[in-house]
């Protein structure tokens, strides 16, 4: 790396901020999704929101490529550093800005942990909605990233539905405005297509976000069924009876014993498990979670059980929750897959991936947010054993495959990343990904921010004055002109 | 031909060329009808599929022809008055569902099908699309994508753009391109349905989308409540935002003879309606005096003013109501006003005079911005566009837009100058 260039950085955020010891920037070499490495060239810490935007001046200047990195719990490599590149850790800009309770508003840094904004607004009355299942430990920036989901967005929505505005600083170095403290800001709406862009686009350091009044009640319903099939049955009439529960999650046996052995939820031993929110007004809530009982009483369910407490409310979650970190208990190592299929496929999915995970002798734990098909796939293998990780990574593809022939998607919320981009071919055209890489070169025509991510191939944007020149990549025939 | 239509380079264009991509019966000659804000296109084109609108595209890319998208018509007076307009793309028969997975609750649409329509069918089945758009008989999908006409449900189930989960397009260049899915939850790639919605027809012609339904609900309960004055009914609107109430509408209406109206919507199951029903009236501490529906389309009344009236779109913090309609009152006192409890709102007003108008509107700009809200004019005297800028002033993200615009239509041959800016 240019020392000219780390000499600048070194300015900029001081030798506090500033990381270059091989050992200690293996830290950074990669985020949860843990089988894609790189050590990055340096990582910068920068606790002053004016300092990223030096930072990535003097990267563009300098062309050289940066990561944004926030907590690191992303699933699909989208802060894995790029070979030569920085990481630029967001960590220490944790500051929540503004509390403005009348307008129902927070505005936070992008290192601020997610759970924190809740905190901070619990005592009014009020949460932030998107609430992943890591939503202890990821941050804000990230939600932003991957557009992150959790549980319940189902009823209410993800993470774009609930950041208002931005500011953001743009892979050039210039900082822009996107939306605002107000709804409808007029012109395009960038801050819709930033939100997911997987840091492809810039950087936010500063959010605007909605949080929403807590609901008068809270009723949250556990319900054994023999197989993930009647559990599903059960989910597709609460949902057809005009229901928009708070969230509906379903596990499957292999995915129970893993939370059990992990975090002893006490939940029932059975072949699939629903777990049913509802929230609301009182009297409505009481109305329809008797409903709920009948439909999963029809659909053969054995055991019903309703949170009497927080604590017990608390504790089913905390199984679902864990559910991820718990497969370390039943395998030394698991990939998680996020297809999404319709809702109604669920059956013929399900059977599908039973027999696929027969064919190769790999076993796959199911848990996943059954109200809107979002499938989390656990397959579980270990790496000591030849062939195991092939066999896992494959299989692992195959589901994603089949998520898209269904009519679904290769991911809901943990994002395209390094992990997902060859598939991103499979649910889209050519001319569906020349169209998006449009928006690209809009905002990042040089390709410093997060370069080699999100779409199967790196691609240059044209320059549009002057003669055409071949550039040296092309020539060497490992990128295309777009 | 009326007076002040313009008619734009029709000598350049290669016009004989069209039948060679849409049947001839599909091509006609643009009326006084088809005037855009005064400005008179050359041609209506109907197309009948997609990829007549790739060809029609491409061509009016190489011949230099400027593009505007029609749908149902209802909202082509929003935006800055047309750089151009030398044909006009009319959706009228690209209408009709293509798919209501109703079990999915979810529904593809061509985008020339009107609202009113894509209700009726969604119904059949016990869901809508939770939505109330202006004029929903006439408006078409496409329409409201890409003017994001939002209502009073946005407090409960967003806009148009929290609905969209997918979208087709035709680019300028002719390549028919699809984003998002047809699942409710997806994170593949960029969301370019949101970035399209709101483009006002100066990215892509829109063809097909696919939206969340959400179930009809058993029951929908409207409560009208007269209060005393703005503070009073501002205070109430509030207090129910604050409260564990969850309404899907809530507004303020202010006719300049009327004591302020607020409207609170409920809907669900009857125990539910009931008890939040009971809990407002106790909140309002008066009795509701109606309980008619039709007031969440009182919106559209608002464009029934003369040559001298203006209809403006005000957006500002929750709790900065009360100051946006004093300071729209202070300005133009015959003003009537309905806004949302999510701080968006609609005024319209007569004046005596552009003059007056003019200087009213400014002033009344800077109050808003004041309040870091902002303004924008949805119908002005056409000599009143032709100074201002409806949108307003642009901020930082501006120079984005335009390399946004530069990269999906480089030539500029759609809807020129009508965006934010000129773009």
């Amino acid at each position: 790396m240019d020392p000219g260039f780390v000499q600048e950085l070194r300015a900029i955020v001081g030798e506090q901020g500033i990381i270059l010891n091989p050992d200690e920037l293996r830290t950074y070499e990669c985020d949860g999704l843990t089988n894609f490495r790189v050590v990055p060239a340096a990582v910068v810490i920068p606790s002053r929101r004016e300092d990223v935007q030096r930072v990535v001046q003097a990267c563009s200047r300098h062309k050289v490529a940066f990561v944004a990195r926030g907590s690191g719990t992303g699933l699909s490599g989208g802060a894995l550093p790029v070979e030569g590149g920085i990481v630029i850790s967001l960590t220490r800009l944790n500051r929540i800005l503004e509390v403005d309770i009348p307008n129902a508003r927070v505005v936070v840094e992008p290192g601020v942990i997610n759970a924190f904004v809740t905190q901070e607004v619990a005592p009014y009355g009020y949460f932030y909605a998107p609430d992943p299942s890591s939503q202890s430990v990821c941050s804000i920036g990230g939600n932003i990233a991957e557009n992150s989901g959790g549980a319940h967005c189902l009823k209410y929505g993800f993470t774009s539905t609930h950041v208002l505005g931005m500011e953001v600083v743009l892979p050039d170095g210039t900082v822009a405005h996107l939306g605002g403290a107000t709804l409808d800001m007029p012109g395009y709406d960038l801050l819709g297509v930033f939100v997911g862009s997987e840091g492809t686009l810039g950087i936010a350091t500063s959010i605007t976000l909605r949080i929403v009044k807590r609901p008068e009640v809270v009723q949250t319903l556990l319900a054994a069924f023999n197989s993930t099939n009647e559990a599903g049955a059960a989910v597709s009439d609460i949902i057809a009876a005009g229901m928009l529960p708070a969230a509906i999650e379903m596990m499957d046996n292999l995915a129970i014993q893993a939370a059990e052995a992990s975090v002893h939820a006490g939940y029932p031993n059975c072949g699939g498990l629903l777990l049913v929110e509802l929230d609301g007004p009182a009297p409505e809530v009481d109305a329809l979670m008797r409903n709920v009982r009948e439909i999963c009483t029809a659909n053969g369910s054995w055991e019903i059980r309703l949170a009497q407490s927080e604590e017990e409310r608390m504790a089913i979650w905390k199984g679902r929750k864990a559910a991820f970190a718990a497969m370390g208990r039943i395998s030394p190592n698991y990939i998680v897959q996020d297809g999404v299929i319709p809702r109604t496929k669920l059956p013929e999915v399900m059977s599908e991936i039973r027999r696929m995970s027969d064919e190769v002798g790999l076993r796959v734990a199911n848990v996943f947010h059954a109200g809107d098909g979002n499938l989390h796939p656990l397959v579980l293998y270990d790496r000591s054993i030849p062939g195991q990780e092939e066999r896992a990574e494959k299989l692992s593809g195959d589901i994603l495959r089949l998520c898209v022939r269904v009519g679904g998607s290769i991911t809901g919320e943990h994002g395209v990343g390094e992990e997902k981009k060859h598939f991103m071919s499979e649910m889209f055209a050519e001319p569906d990904l020349d169209t998006m890489q449009l928006v690209r070169c809009a905002f990042d025509p040089q390709s410093l921010s997060n370069p080699g991510k999100l779409f199967p191939r790196l691609r240059l944007c044209a320059e549009k004055t002057g003669p055409y020149q071949p550039h040296p990549l092309e020539v060497a025939g490992v990128a295309q002109f777009f | 031909m009326a007076s002040g239509i313009t008619t734009t380079r029709q000598a350049e264009i290669p016009w004989q060329e069209l039948d060679t991509i849409v049947p001839a019966e599909s091509i006609r000659a643009a009326g006084p009808n088809d005037a855009i804000d005064g400005t008179m296109p050359v041609k209506v084109v109907t197309p009948g599929n997609e990829l007549q609108i790739s060809e029609l595209l491409k061509w009016a890319t190489g011949s230099g022809a400027r593009v505007s998208v029609r749908g149902g018509g209802t909202k082509l007076g929003w935006g800055n008055l047309p750089g151009a307009v030398d044909l006009i793309v009319s959706t009228e028969k690209l209408a009709g569902l293509v798919e209501h997975a109703w079990q999915d609750m979810t529904v593809t649409v061509r985008a020339g099908t009107k609202i009113a329509v894509l209700q009726q069918q969604l119904r059949e089945h016990g869901q809508r699309l939770a939505l109330d758009a202006l004029w929903p008989d006439r408006a078409t999908v496409g329409g409201v994508i890409a003017t994001h006409d939002s209502c009073p449900l946005r407090l409960r189930f967003g806009s148009i753009r929290d609905l969209i989960l997918g979208i087709t397009v035709v680019l300028p260049n002719g390549t028919i391109a699809r984003s998002g899915g047809k699942v409710v939850k997806n994170v593949a790639g960029y969301d370019l349905p949101k970035l399209l919605t709101g483009s006002l027809g100066t990215l892509a012609v829109i063809t097909e989308a696919t939206f969340r339904a959400h179930p009809l609900p058993a029951e929908i309960r409207t409560l009208s409540f007269e209060l005393d004055d703005l503070q009073a009914a501002s205070k109430f609107m509030l207090a129910i935002a604050n409260s564990t109430l969850v309404p899907t509408g809530l507004q303020l209406r202010l006719d300049s003879d009327q004591r302020p109206r607020v409207d609170v919507r409920f809907e669900g199951i009857r125990e539910g309606v009931e008890a939040q029903s009971e809990a407002a009236q106790k909140t309002a501490g008066t009795a509701a005096i109606s309980d008619v529906q039709s007031c969440w389309q009182g919106r559209e009344s608002l464009w029934s003013g003369g040559s001298l009236s203006s209809v403006g779109r005000f957006s500002v913090l929750p709790a900065d109501l009360t100051k946006a309609i004093g300071a729209i009152r202070d300005q133009l006192p015959s003003a009537r006003i309905i806004a949302q409890s999510t701080g968006l709102g609609l005024f319209s007003a007569e004046c005596e005079s552009l003059d007056q108008m003019e200087s009213a509107i400014e002033r009344l700009r800077q109050d808003v911005q004041q309040l870091k809200g902002t303004l924008v004019l949805l119908s002005v005297p056409l000599e009143l566009k032709k100074k201002l800028d409806v949108f307003g002033q642009p901020g930082d993200g501006y120079p984005l837009m335009v390399r946004v615009k530069q990269q999906f239509d480089s030539h500029g041959i759609l809807n020129p100058g009508r965006f934010l800016g000129g773009i």
